[in-house]
C-alpha cells in the first residue's frame, strides 16, 4: 500500500502532500520535513529507494523518490509494493500532469494544487494503485474540466447548467479483455487482437 | 516526455523571480486570492513571516466561511485556500464542517471541491464523518455519472466503518453499472470496506468473482487488489482460481490488451505485477497449483527482454514468484541468471533489488552467494546505506561458526558509524543474536555484547539484556564453563568501570551492575570492598537515572550478604538514609535491617539462586482470613471489574437481559447473603463464586489482579497451589533452534564455482571473501548446515529448563482452560462416575435413533456434561425442554439416511465402507482422496463428540500385495493431529482395503484449511502419492448444551464479542425458523427462546465455547457472539451469514 504522496520543491516547500493514514498535522508536517532532509543529502547516483525508518511508525516502510528539476517526487509504501514499479508509477503521474497541464511546472502545481489532487486521485485512490494508463487519466480529468468550461458559461442559468452536465458523457475508450467465466478454461482468443 | 518536463521544470527558477509576472500567461487568474495569497508567501524571507501571514489570511477565511452572505462559488475558492493552509502544516479545522457543507449544497464543481476538501482534512474516525453520509447516499443514486464517480471515489478513500451498510447495497448495485469507470470505483470502494470491516463485505465474495471476470481490463485489475488481500489471509480457500489467473497473466503477456495499455511498450506492467504476487502466494508449498504455473512464469521471463526499469521490475516479481512457489529446477536455474543480471547491473536501483532479491533465496540456494561474493564484498563498502544494509542482511544469513567473527565485526563497524537509531536497534538485535548462537570463545562473545550494548543504547530491544542475563544466570550444561564465562565478565566489567567519566547507557549498566551483584564474588582475587567503592561512586553519578540506582542497590545489598562487614556499605546506608529520594531512603533501610541479620540476610539473598523458582501463592489464600472478616462486617462480595461493568451497562442501556440476568442477579444474592451469615456459610459462598481471597479485598481492587483472577475458580485453584512464579518469557533460543530446524537446505546442491583466480590488486578482497564465505564451499557443504550443528552452538542453553518452562506452560494453559468453565462447573455438583458411565454407554450403543437408547442415555445424563455428544444432545433436549420447538428438528447432518448410505456403499464395489462402530456415527460419505494404477485412497469424516475423526481407507487395486504402505499427514498450520501423524499398513493384500483413524483437532481457528498428506507405498518400485483434506470450521463446532443461568455466567465472564445484524430471508422470516437452521446446519445447541430472542451455545474442540445471542426486528437478525477466543466468533459468524443465504 502507498502511505503517502509527496510533492516538495528542491527548498523543501510543500507542494502536494496526501497520506493515505491518518496521522496528526503535526507529525505529517515532522514527516515531510525528515523525508526532504533525507532526500536532499542523496546525491544524484545512488538508489531511488531509500529506508524511512521509524519515521511512519516502524514497519519496513520505504521511500520511493525521483527528482525533477526543481521538484522532488517522493511515494512512500510499505513492503507489499514493487519498489520499480512505484518508480515508474511517478513517472506515469508526472507524465499525466504534464499533458494535463501541457508542459507542466512548479507554479502550475501550485496555483492549480485542486487539480493536481484530482490527477493523483484518478491514479492512486485510498493508497491503491486505481490506473496507470496515461490516456485514460486523461480523459477522465478532462471530462471533469470540460465540466468547469460549462460551468462558467452557464454560470447564469444554474439549472440548465445542470442538465448540460447530465447530458455530458465520460469517455469512452475502447478497451476489451474477455477472461471469459471464470470457470471455463479458454476463452476465444480469437477476439484479441 | 520526461525531457520536456525536466526542460520546462528547470526553466523555472527564472519564473519564481519576485515578481514572477510572466508565470504562464492565462494560468494565473489575476484576481484570484489564492494567487495574491501565494505570491505574497513566495516573497517571504523568513518562516516567521510566513506564519504571520497565513495566520492573517486563516482569520480573514475564518470570517468568511462563517459569514451567511458567502455565496457557494465563494466557498469554493475559500476551501482551496484551506487546503492549501492545511498542506503548509496550520491547523483549519473551523472549516471541516464547511466542505461538508460544500460537498453537501454545492453544483458539481463545488461539491468535487467539498469532497477533495473532506477526504484531506478529515480521518475514518473524524465524528464530523457522519454527516458526508447522507451526501454520500444521495450522490449514489443520482442519475449524473459525475455525482457518483465523486461519491465512489470519496467512499474508496474515506469513510465512517459502522456506516458501511448505510451504502453498501447502493455500491453492489454499481457493480453492475454499464460504465467502467464507475465499476471500476466500485470495486475500489469495496476493496476498502474490505479492509476496514472484511465480516461486512463476506456475503458478496461471488461479486468480487463476477468483477475478476469483468470484460473490462480496468474493473478486473481492480478487483486483483481485493484477491490479493483475501489469499494472503487465506491462500486455501482460492486455489481454484489459480487457473483463471494464470490464463489473464497468459494473455496479458501475450500482448493481447489493446495497445493502450502498453507502458514503454511492455503490456500493462503493474497488473503483471500483481498478477504475480497472486500467483506467488497461491503456489506457496502447493506443487500441483505450482504445476499450473511454471509455464507461464517462463514466459514471463523470457518475454521481459527489454532492457527498461518495468521489465526489471516485472522480472524481479517473477523471480520473486519462483522461489516462493514449489521448486522446479529448470526456472530456478533461469531464475538464478536473472538474479545474476541485477547484481551486476551497473544501475544502483538494480544492484539493490538484486542483492534483495539474493537476501530471500539466500538459505535455498547459498551458491548464489559464492557466485556474487565478489559483488557482495564490493557492496559492503558503498556508500549508499541502504545497499551496505542490505548487503549485511545477507551476511546475517550466511553466518555460521566459521565466518561468524568477521561478520560480526562488519556488522559493529556498521554500527558504529550509523546514525538511524531504527537502524541501529536492528542490526544491533542481529549481532546480539548471532553473538549467542555463534560465539567460538568467552572472550569474544562478551566482547562483542559490550560493544553491542554500548553502541545499541537505551533504544535497545529490552530482550536483548534480558537474554543476555538470563543466558549467564542460566548456565550451560558444564559448570565450568559457566563460572568461567561469569568470571570473564565481571573482570571485564569491572575494568570498564574503572575508567573515570565514561559514558555507558543505562541498560549496559544496569547489566553490569546486576552481575556484579550476583557474581563479583567468582574473581576470588578482587577485594569486594573496591566493587563496592564503584558502585558507591556510581550512585552518586548524575547520569545514572533512579532506575538504574534501584538496581545498584540491589547489587549492594547482594554484595553486603557475602562479606562480613564492610566501611562502604556503612557509609552509604548512612548517607541514603537521610536521603530525599524515597525509593533510596526505603533501600538504605532494608539494607540496614538485613546487616544487622546476617543469618535471615543470606537466607534471603542466597548465591547463585536467580533462577531458582520462587513459590508463590498466587491463590493469596493467606488472605482468606481478612476475608471472612470483611464479609462478616457486611462487606459485598467481589465481584471482577468487567462484571460490574457489565451490570453497569445493562442497567444503564436498559438492554433487554432479562433470559440470565434474572438468574445471574438471584445467584449473587445467595452468595452474599450466606456469606453474612455465618463463616461457614461464606465458605461455601466463596467456593462457589470463586473469588474467596477477592471477596474482601474489594479496598485493594486497583491491584492489578486481571491475570490471576481466572485461576481462582475452584478448578483453577487446586494446581495453581503447586505451581511456580511465571518466568518470563520462554527463552528465544528454543525457537531460534526450530527456525533454523527449518533453515536446512540441501547438502548436494553446494558444488562450489570456487573463483579459482584473483587478480593480484584483489587480493585483499579475496581474502575477505574467503573469511566470510568460509564454509560455503563445496568441502564445508556440510557445516552450512552448521546453523543447525550442535556443536557450533556454543552457547545453546540448559535444555532442561525449556522443558519446565514448557511444561508449565502447558500447566497454564490447561489451567486456564479449566478455569473457563470454572463458574459453570461449580454450580453443579460433578460426579466423574456418571460421566465415565456415560461415555461407556455412548461407545457401546452410540446409535441414537432408537427411543431406548434416548432413554439409556437420559438414564445417565449429568448436567455437567461439556462433552456431550451432539445428537445425544439434541434428543434429550427435545425432551428435556419443553421450550424447545424443534423436538422435530431433522438430523440430517448428523446421521445420513440408511438409505443414502446404501446408496453410497452399493455406487462401486471399491469404495469401502465404514466399520460397525463408526458407521453408526455422525459422518460424511466416503470421498475418494487420491489414487493411482495401484492404490486408491478414500477418506470419511466422522464427527465424534470429542474430535474429528478422519477414517482414511486404502484400497489395494492390484493383484498382488503392497508392501510397507506409509501414510503420513504433513504438519499444518491450523490443525493437530494427535498421536502420531503417521500411519505404517505392513501390508495390504490384493484387492483389499485397511483402514485407518486419525483424530484431529482445529489448533488455529480458519474458516477453512487444508491439511496436506502422502501416502508411499511399495509395489513394483517405491511411489508417493499426495493428497490434502479440506477441512471446515463445521467440522469442529458441536453443540454445548448448558441451561440459561450457566449461560448468563459464561456471557458475563467471556470478553471477545462481535456483533453484526443479517437480513432474514423470507422464508426464515420467524426466529424459530432462523434459530432451527443454525441448529441443524451449524450444530449450534439452543439454550433458550424468549420472545424475539433467542441464545445458542457450542464449542470448539476440544473445548473452547462461543456462545449467541440473538434477536429479531424488522426483518433482521441480530447476531451477538461471544468466546474466550477471538477468532471464533468471526469465523462462526462467517458461518452464520453462509447458512443464511444458502436457506
Amino acid at each position: 500500500m502507498i502511505n503517502a504522496v509527496l510533492v516538495f520543491n528542491n527548498h523543501g516547500k510543500p507542494r502536494l502532500v496526501r497520506f493515505y493514514q491518518h496521522l496528526a498535522e503535526e507529525v505529517q508536517q515532522q514527516l515531510i520535513r525528515e523525508t526532504f532532509h533525507l532526500v536532499l543529502k542523496r546525491d544524484e547516483h545512488i538508489c531511488n529507494f531509500l529506508e524511512c525508518g521509524s519515521l511512519f511508525g516502524g514497519a519496513d516502510y520505504k521511500l520511493i523518490y525521483r527528482h525533477y528539476a526543481t521538484l522532488y517526487f517522493v511515494f512512500c509504501v510499505d513492503s507489499s509494493e514493487s519498489e520499480l514499479g512505484i518508480l515508474d508509477l511517478i513517472q506515469v503521474f508526472v507524465e499525466t500532469l504534464d499533458k494535463c497541464f501541457e508542459n507542466v511546472c512548479e507554479l502550475d502545481l501550485i496555483f492549480h494544487m485542486d487539480k493536481v489532487h484530482y490527477v493523483l486521485q484518478e491514479v492512486v485512490i485510498g493508497g491503491m494503485v486505481l490506473e496507470t494508463n496515461m490516456n485514460e487519466i486523461v480523459a477522465q480529468v478532462e471530462a471533469q474540466s470540460k465540466l468547469e468550461k460549462a460551468e462558467g458559461g452557464l454560470s447564469a442559468a444554474p439549472s440548465r447548467a445542470v442538465s448540460a452536465v447530465k447530458n455530458i458523457n465520460l469517455p469512452e475508450i475502447p478497451r476489451n479483455i474477455n477472461i471469459g467465466d471464470i470457470n471455463i478454461k479458454v476463452p476465444s482468443l480469437s477476439q484479441f487482437m | 516526455m520526461s525531457d520536456v518536463v525536466e526542460r520546462t521544470l528547470s526553466a523555472l527558477p527564472a519564473l519564481l523571480g519576485p515578481q514572477h509576472p510572466a508565470a504562464g500567461p492565462g494560468r494565473l487568474p489575476a484576481t484570484s486570492r489564492l494567487g495574491s495569497l501565494i505570491r505574497s508567501i513566495t516573497a517571504l524571507t523568513s518562516k516567521h513571516e510566513e506564519e504571520k501571514l497565513i495566520q492573517q489570511e486563516i482569520a480573514s477565511l475564518k470570517a468568511m466561511v462563517s459569514a451567511p452572505t458567502t455565496t457557494l462559488r465563494l466557498m469554493k475558492e475559500c476551501m482551496v485556500r484551506l487546503i492549501y493552509c492545511e498542506m503548509l502544516g496550520y491547523e483549519s479545522s473551523f472549516g471541516y464542517i464547511h466542505a461538508i457543507k460544500l460537498a453537501q449544497q454545492g453544483n458539481l464543481l463545488e461539491k468535487r471541491v467539498g469532497y477533495l476538501a473532506v477526504s484531506l482534512f478529515l480521518h475514518e474516525n473524524h465524528e464530523l464523518l457522519l454527516l458526508l453520509v447522507n451526501t454520500v447516499v444521495k450522490d449514489l443514486q443520482s442519475t449524473n455519472l459525475v455525482e457518483v464517480c465523486m461519491a465512489l471515489t470519496v467512499v474508496s478513500q474515506i469513510f465512517p466503518r459502522e456506516m458501511i451498510p448505510a451504502v453498501l447495497p447502493l455500491i453492489e448495485d454499481k457493480l453492475q453499472h454499464s460504465k467502467e469507470i464507475i465499476r471500476r470505483k466500485a470495486v475500489q470502494a469495496l476493496y476498502k470496506f474490505y479492509l476496514i470491516a472484511p465480516n461486512q463485505v463476506q456475503h458478496i465474495h461471488d461479486k468480487f468473482r463476477k468483477a475478476l471476470c469483468d470484460r473490462d481490463v480496468g474493473v478486473m485489475a481492480a478487483s486483483l487488489h481485493i484477491y490479493l488481500e483475501m489469499i494472503k489471509e487465506n491462500s486455501s480457500g482460492y486455489k481454484d482460481l489459480t487457473e483463471s489467473f494464470v490464463m489473464i497473466l497468459k494473455q496479458v503477456v501475450g500482448g493481447k490488451l489493446p495497445i493502450d495499455f502498453n507502458y514503454h511498450s511492455v503490456p500493462a506492467p503493474w497488473l503483471q505485477i500483481q498478477l504475480l504476487r497472486i500467483l506467488g502466494l497461491l503456489g506457496k508449498d502447493d506443487p500441483r497449483t505450482s504445476e499450473l504455473m511454471y509455464d507461464v512464469l517462463d514466459e514471463s521471463l523470457r518475454r521481459a527482454e527489454i532492457n527498461h526499469n518495468i521489465t526489471y521490475a516485472i522480472l524481479f516479481e517473477c523471480v520473486q514468484t519462483i522461489y516462493t512457489i514449489h521448486p522446479k529446477s529448470e526456472l530456478l536455474e533461469k531464475a538464478a541468471k536473472c538474479i545474476g543480471k541485477f547484481v551486476l547491473s551497473p544501475k544502483i536501483n538494480l544492484k539493490y533489488l538484486g542483492l534483495k532479491a539474493l537476501t530471500c533465496v539466500i538459505q535455498q540456494d547459498p551458491n548464489l552467494a559464492l557466485q556474487h561474493q565478489m559483488t557482495i564484498i564490493e557492496c559492503l563498502d558503498h556508500p549508499d546505506p541502504i545497499i551496505k544494509k542490505e548487503t549485511l542482511e545477507i551476511l546475517y544469513r550466511i553466518t555460521n561458526g566459521q565466518n561468524v567473527t568477521v561478520i560480526v565485526q562488519k556488522m559493529l563497524d556498521y554500527l558504529r558509524e550509523g546514525k538511524e537509531e531504527y537502524a541501529v536497534v536492528t542490526l544491533a538485535g542481529k549481532v546480539a543474536e548471532l553473538a549467542e548462537k555463534y560465539a567460538p570463545d568467552n572472550g569474544w562473545f562478551i566482547q562483542t555484547m559490550n560493544a553491542v550494548f554500548s553502541v545499541g543504547g537505551d533504544a535497545l530491544h529490552p530482550d536483548i539484556p534480558n537474554n543476555f542475563l538470563r543466558l549467564l544466570a542460566e548456565g550451560f550444561d558444564d559448570r565450568k564453563e559457566d563460572e568461567q564465562l561469569r568470571t570473564y565478565a565481571v573482570r571485564s566489567y569491572l575494568t570498564l568501570l574503572e575508567e573515570e567519566n565514561t559514558f555507558y547507557p543505562q541498560k549496559f549498566l544496569q547489566v553490569m551492575i546486576w552481575v556484579l551483584g550476583e557474581y563479583s564474588s567468582l574473581a576470588t582475587d578482587v577485594d569486594p570492598e573496591i566493587i563496592l567503592t564503584r558502585l558507591h561512586s556510581l550512585l552518586k553519578k548524575t547520569f545514572v537515572t533512579s532506575d538504574t540506582k534501584a538496581w545498584i542497590m540491589a547489587a549492594v545489598t547482594k554484595i553486603a550478604s557475602r562479606t562480613s562487614c564492610s566501611k562502604t556499605i556503612d557509609k552509604l546506608i548512612k548517607e541514603f538514609s537521610s536521603s530525599l529520594d524515597t525509593c533510596m531512603r526505603q533501600h538504605a533501610f532494608e539494607l540496614k535491617h538485613l546487616c544487622e541479620d546476617k543469618v535471615l540476610m543470606k537466607n534471603l539473598l542466597p548465591f547463585d539462586a536467580s533462577c531458582n523458582d520462587v513459590v508463590v501463592d498466587a491463590s493469596l489464600s493467606f488472605l482468606d482470613g481478612f476475608v471472612v472478616e470483611g464479609l462478616s462486617h457486611g462487606a459485598a462480595p467481589y465481584k471482577p471489574h468487567h462484571q460490574r461493568q457489565e451490570e453497569k451497562l445493562s442497567q444503564e442501556k436498559a438492554l433487554n437481559f432479562e433470559p440470565y440476568g434474572l438468574s445471574f442477579a438471584s445467584s449473587v444474592s445467595s452468595s452474599g447473603i450466606t456469606g453474612r451469615q455465618s463463616p461457614t456459610g461464606l465458605s461455601f459462598g466463596s467456593d462457589t463464586s470463586g473469588n474467596s481471597a477477592e471477596t474482601g479485598h474489594k479496598e485493594t481492587n486497583t491491584l492489578k489482579l486481571e491475570g490471576i483472577r481466572k485461576l481462582w475458580g475452584k478448578e483453577g485453584y487446586l494446581p495453581k497451589k503447586e505451581s511456580k512464579a511465571g518466568k518470563p518469557d520462554e527463552p528465544q533460543a528454543a525457537s531460534c533452534d526450530n527456525l533454523l530446524a527449518g533453515r536446512v537446505t540441501d547438502p548436494s546442491a553446494s558444488q562450489s564455482d570456487q573463483v579459482s583466480s584473483f587478480s593480484e590488486e584483489e587480493k585483499e578482497k579475496q581474502q575477505l571473501a574467503s573469511t566470510l564465505f568460509v564454509g560455503l564451499g563445496s568441502n564445508a557443504g556440510v557445516s552450512l548446515m552448521g546453523k543447525m550443528d550442535v556443536a557450533t552452538q556454543k552457547f545453546k542453553r540448559k535444555s532442561k529448563i525449556n522443558e519446565t518452562q514448557n511444561s508449565e506452560e502447558a500447566s497454564d494453559i490447561q489451567n486456564s482452560d479449566a478455569s473457563t468453565f470454572g463458574p459453570l462447573l461449580d454450580t453443579v455438583p460433578v460426579n466423574k462416575e456418571d460421566c465415565e458411565g456415560n461415555k461407556h454407554t455412548r461407545l457401546r450403543k452410540p446409535s441414537l435413533c432408537s427411543s431406548d437408547t434416548v432413554e439409556d442415555n437420559l438414564a445417565f445424563e449429568t448436567p455437567q456434561s461439556l462433552k456431550k455428544p451432539g445428537l445425544n444432545d439434541r434428543l434429550s433436549d427435545s425432551r428435556l425442554s419443553p421450550l424447545s420447538l424443534f423436538a422435530d428438528s431433522n438430523i440430517e447432518i448428523f446421521q445420513p439416511s440408511s438409505s443414502a448410505l446404501c446408496e453410497s456403499a452399493n455406487k462401486t464395489s471399491s469404495v469401502p465402507s465404514l466399520p460397525k462402530e463408526l458407521e453408526e456415527l455422525p459422518h460424511s460419505e466416503v470421498v475418494e482422496l487420491c489414487q493411482s494404477d495401484a492404490l486408491a485412497l478414500y477418506l470419511c469424516k466422522v464427527w465424534k463428540d470429542d474430535s474429528l475423526l478422519l477414517a482414511v481407507f486404502a484400497s489395494n487395486k492390484k493383484g498382488s500385495a503392497l508392501n510397507a504402505v506409509n501414510l503420513v499427514f504433513e504438519k499444518a498450520e491450523h490443525f493437530q493431529i494427535l498421536e502420531s501423524p503417521a500411519h505404517q499398513f505392513s501390508v495390504i493384500e490384493a484387492q483389499s482395503v485397511e483402514h485407518c483413524q486419525k483424530y484431529v483437532w482445529m489448533d488455529k481457528i480458519c474458516t477453512q484449511g487444508i491439511l496436506p498428506g502422502s501416502i508411499s507405498y511399495q509395489s513394483e518400485m517405491e511411489s508417493c502419492l499426495e493428497f490434502s483434506v479440506t477441512l471446515s470450521l463445521l467440522d469442529f463446532i458441536r453443540p454445548m448444551e448448558m441451561t440459561t443461568e450457566d449461560f448468563g455466567k459464561l456471557w458475563l465472564s467471556l470478553s471477545n464479542d462481535v456483533k453484526q445484524n443479517i437480513k432474514m430471508l423470507p422464508s426464515q422470516d420467524s426466529l424459530s425458523a432462523a434459530l432451527s437452521t443454525l441448529q441443524q446446519k451449524l450444530k449450534l445447541h439452543i439454550v433458550d427462546i424468549i420472545g424475539n430472542e433467542g441464545i445458542l451455545a457450542c464449542q470448539l474442540l476440544p473445548s473452547v465455547p462461543c456462545l449467541l445471542h440473538c434477536r429479531t426486528y424488522s426483518g433482521m437478525l441480530a447476531l451477538w457472539f461471544r468466546s474466550p477466543c477471538s477468532a471464533l466468533p468471526d469465523g462462526l459468524l462467517y458461518q452464520c451469514q453462509k447458512v443464511m443465504e444458502e436457506s
